[in-house]
C-alpha cells in the first residue's frame, strides 16, 4: 500500500494543489470579503478593498431593505418540506423494491429514473397552467410539490442503493427468533437505515435548496426562495456589490456547510448508484 | 421468500411513488403535446384552433433556431470537455499524498454547493464587469484593455461560468473512481518499468472509462437544460440563447404556447436519446 514518496515530492504536490485549490475557490472567498466592506470600497481595486475597513454593514442593510430573511425561510421551507415529503412516499417505495423484489422492480426504478430526465422547460407552460388554477403560483405549497416531484426519483434511487444494502439474513434471523413483522420494523430495519435517509436527506435538501429553474419560473415576491430573491440583483441592484456579496454569502453558507458533508453522498446519488 | 401476500404488500408500498411520478410525467406531457398541435396565444385571442404540424415546422425554420442549436452545442460540449479534461487532472493531483488533502477537496467542490443564480450574479458583476470587476482591474494593472466579457466574448464566459459550477461534480466522481482503484496493480505495473505516462494510459484511464461515461451523460442532462445562469447574465442576449431559453421566451416572455409547447417537444425527445445511452449504464451497473 504505503508508496514510498519523497517529502520533496509531497511539498511539490501540496503547493500545486493548494494554488489549484485556491483558485477554484477564489470567487467564493472574494465575495466573503466583498461582503464585509462597505459599497465605496467593494468596487475599488483589489489592493484597496484588502487594505480598506471592514464592516458588517452589508449585512444589516440587506435585510433591512428586502426582508431577506423571509426569503431565507421561504427557503427552510421549501427545501426541508419537500425533502420530507419526499421521503415519506419514497421510504416505503424503495423499502418494498428492496426487500421484496419482483421481476418488473429493475423496470419501476429505471423508468422512475427516466422521469428524471424529462426536461422541465418541456412542461413549463403546462406547470405554469395548473398553477394558476389551482392557484398555487407563487405559493411556497406549490413549490414544496413540484419539487418533491422533481427530486422524488432520487430519493427513491438514493434510498434503495442504501437499503439494499442491509443484509437479507438479519432479517430472517430476527424472524427465526420470532419478531414479527412490526418488531423486525421498529428495531431492526430502522437503525440500520436510519443513516442512509439522512444521508438521502441531507443530499436532497442542498439539491432543492439550489433548484433555480421551478424557484424563478413559479414564484414571485412572496414565495419566493432565496434563489429567486437573488436573482432580483440582475437588475441594476448588482451593481451593489457589498450588498449583493452579503445576500450572497448567507444564501450560500449553509448549503455549503452541508455539502462539505455529504461528498460521499453526492457522488452515490447523481450517480444513481453507478459509481461508488 | 417473497410470498403472495408480501408481494400485494410491497405494490401498495410503491404506489404513492409510482402514481404520483406517473402524474407528473404524464398530465404535463399530454397538455405539451395537446398545445403543440394547436395555435394558442393566451395573451393575444387564447385558443385559434388546431394547426396540425405547423408549430413544428415554425419552430425549426424561425430564425433563432439553428442559433440556438448552435449556442447548446458550443455550451454543453465546451463545459463537458473543460470539465472531464480538468477533472481527471484535478483527480489525479488530489489523490496524491500531500498535507491538507481533506481541506484542499473541500476547498475544491464547493462551488457545486453555489447556487445558479448566485454564481451567475457574482462572476457577472464582480469579476467580468468592465468596469469594476476583478478581472477589469486584473486587466488594468497589467496595462491592458478590460474585455467586456458577457457582450463581447458571451459564450466564453458563460462556459467558464459554467464548467466552474461542474468541475467539482466531475472530479469529485472521477476521484472516487481512481480511489476505487486497485493499488496492487499499479504497483506491479511500476515494478515492471511502466512510465507514469504509461501507468496513467494503460491502467487509470482505462478504469476511468465508465465514470468518465457516467459523468458526460449526466452532466450533459443537466447541461441541456441550464437556464438560470443565462437568466441573470446575459438573459439570452449577445448569442448566448440555448435552446431550454428560447423555448422559455417563446412560452412565458411571448406567450406562444403553441409554438413555445413543440419547442418543448423537441427538447424532450433530445433529453431521451442522451437518457437512453445513461439509463444503458445505469442498468448495467444494478444487475452486478
Amino acid at each position: 500500500m504505503a508508496r514510498a514518496t519523497t517529502i520533496r515530492q509531497k511539498t511539490i504536490t501540496t503547493i500545486i494543489a493548494w494554488t489549484v485549490a485556491m483558485v477554484i475557490f477564489f470567487p467564493i472567498l472574494w465575495i466573503v470579503v466583498l461582503s464585509f466592506k462597505s459599497e465605496g470600497d467593494a468596487i475599488s481595486t483589489p489592493m484597496r478593498v484588502l487594505t480598506s475597513a471592514w464592516t458588517f454593514d452589508s449585512y444589516a442593510v440587506v435585510q433591512d431593505r428586502s426582508d431577506y430573511f423571509k426569503h431565507f425561510f421561504n427557503s427552510v421551507i421549501v427545501a426541508v418540506g419537500s425533502t420530507l415529503l419526499g421521503i415519506l412516499v419514497a421510504v416505503p417505495a424503495a423499502w418494498s423494491m428492496a426487500f421484496v423484489p419482483s421481476q418488473r422492480t429493475r423496470g419501476i426504478l429505471m423508468w422512475m429514473l427516466s422521469t428524471k430526465m424529462l426536461p422541465a422547460v418541456g412542461v413549463l407552460y403546462p406547470i405554469y397552467l395548473l398553477f394558476i388554477e389551482l392557484g398555487l403560483l407563487d405559493s411556497r405549497t406549490g413549490l414544496v410539490i413540484v419539487l418533491m416531484l422533481i427530486n422524488l426519483p432520487i430519493i427513491v434511487w438514493m434510498l434503495y442503493t442504501y437499503f439494499r444494502e442491509i443484509p437479507a439474513e438479519i432479517l430472517e434471523a430476527a424472524r427465526m427468533d420470532g419478531a414479527g413483522m412490526r418488531a423486525e420494523l421498529l428495531y431492526v430495519l430502522t437503525p440500520m437505515a436510519i443513516p442512509g435517509i439522512a444521508s438521502t436527506m441531507l443530499l436532497n435538501i442542498i439539491l432543492a435548496w439550489n433548484e433555480a429553474f421551478w424557484t424563478l419560473n413559479l414564484t414571485a415576491a412572496k414565495a419566493a426562495p432565496l434563489t429567486a430573491f437573488i436573482a432580483s440583483y440582475s437588475s441594476p441592484e448588482g451593481l451593489f456589490y457589498a450588498k449583493l456579496s452579503a445576500a450572497s454569502v448567507m444564501a450560500i453558507a449553509p448549503i455549503l456547510v452541508m455539502g462539505w458533508f455529504s461528498q460521499k453522498q453526492l457522488v452515490r446519488g447523481l450517480t444513481f448508484g453507478a459509481v461508488k | 421468500m417473497a410470498t403472495q401476500h408480501s408481494q400485494s404488500v410491497a405494490r401498495m408500498m410503491m404506489a404513492p411513488a409510482v402514481i404520483l411520478l406517473l402524474g407528473w410525467m404524464l398530465v404535463p406531457l399530454t397538455m405539451t403535446l395537446f398545445f403543440s398541435f394547436k395555435k394558442y396565444l393566451p395573451l393575444r385571442g387564447g385558443d385559434l384552433g388546431w394547426v396540425g404540424f405547423d408549430n413544428y415546422v415554425r419552430f425549426v425554420s424561425s430564425s433563432s433556431f439553428w442559433p440556438a442549436v448552435a449556442t447548446t452545442l458550443i455550451i454543453v460540449g465546451g463545459v463537458l470537455v473543460i470539465t472531464v479534461l480538468l477533472g481527471i487532472a484535478l483527480a489525479l493531483l488530489l489523490d496524491q499524498p500531500m498535507w491538507g488533502q481533506g481541506v484542499v477537496r473541500i476547498l475544491v467542490i464547493a462551488p457545486f454547493f453555489v447556487m445558479p443564480t448566485v454564481s451567475g450574479l457574482v462572476w457577472k458583476n464582480m469579476f467580468m464587469d468592465p468596469v469594476n470587476g476583478f478581472f477589469a482591474h486584473l486587466w488594468r494593472f497589467f496595462g491592458a484593455e478590460p474585455i467586456q466579457w458577457l457582450s463581447h466574448a458571451s459564450m466564453p464566459s458563460l462556459v467558464m461560468i459554467v464548467s466552474w459550477q461542474w468541475l467539482p461534480f466531475a472530479t469529485l466522481i472521477l476521484l472516487t473512481a481512481i480511489q476505487s482503484l486497485d493499488t496492487e496493480q499499479l504497483e506491479a505495473a511500476e515494478m515492471d518499468g511502466a512510465r507514469p505516462l504509461g501507468r496513467f494510459w494503460f491502467i487509470i484511464l482505462p478504469h476511468l472509462a465508465r465514470a468518465i461515461t457516467v459523468v458526460i451523460l449526466i452532466q450533459t442532462i443537466f447541461l441541456l437544460s441550464i437556464f438560470a445562469e443565462i437568466f441573470v447574465t446575459t438573459a439570452g442576449a449577445f448569442g448566448t440563447k440555448t435552446l431550454t431559453y428560447l423555448i422559455f421566451q417563446r412560452v412565458l416572455e411571448s406567450q406562444n404556447v403553441g409554438l413555445g409547447s413543440a419547442g418543448g417537444v423537441y427538447a424532450i425527445i433530445l433529453a431521451n436519446i442522451v437518457a437512453v445511452f445513461l439509463l444503458r449504464v445505469v442498468g448495467k451497473n444494478l444487475d452486478a
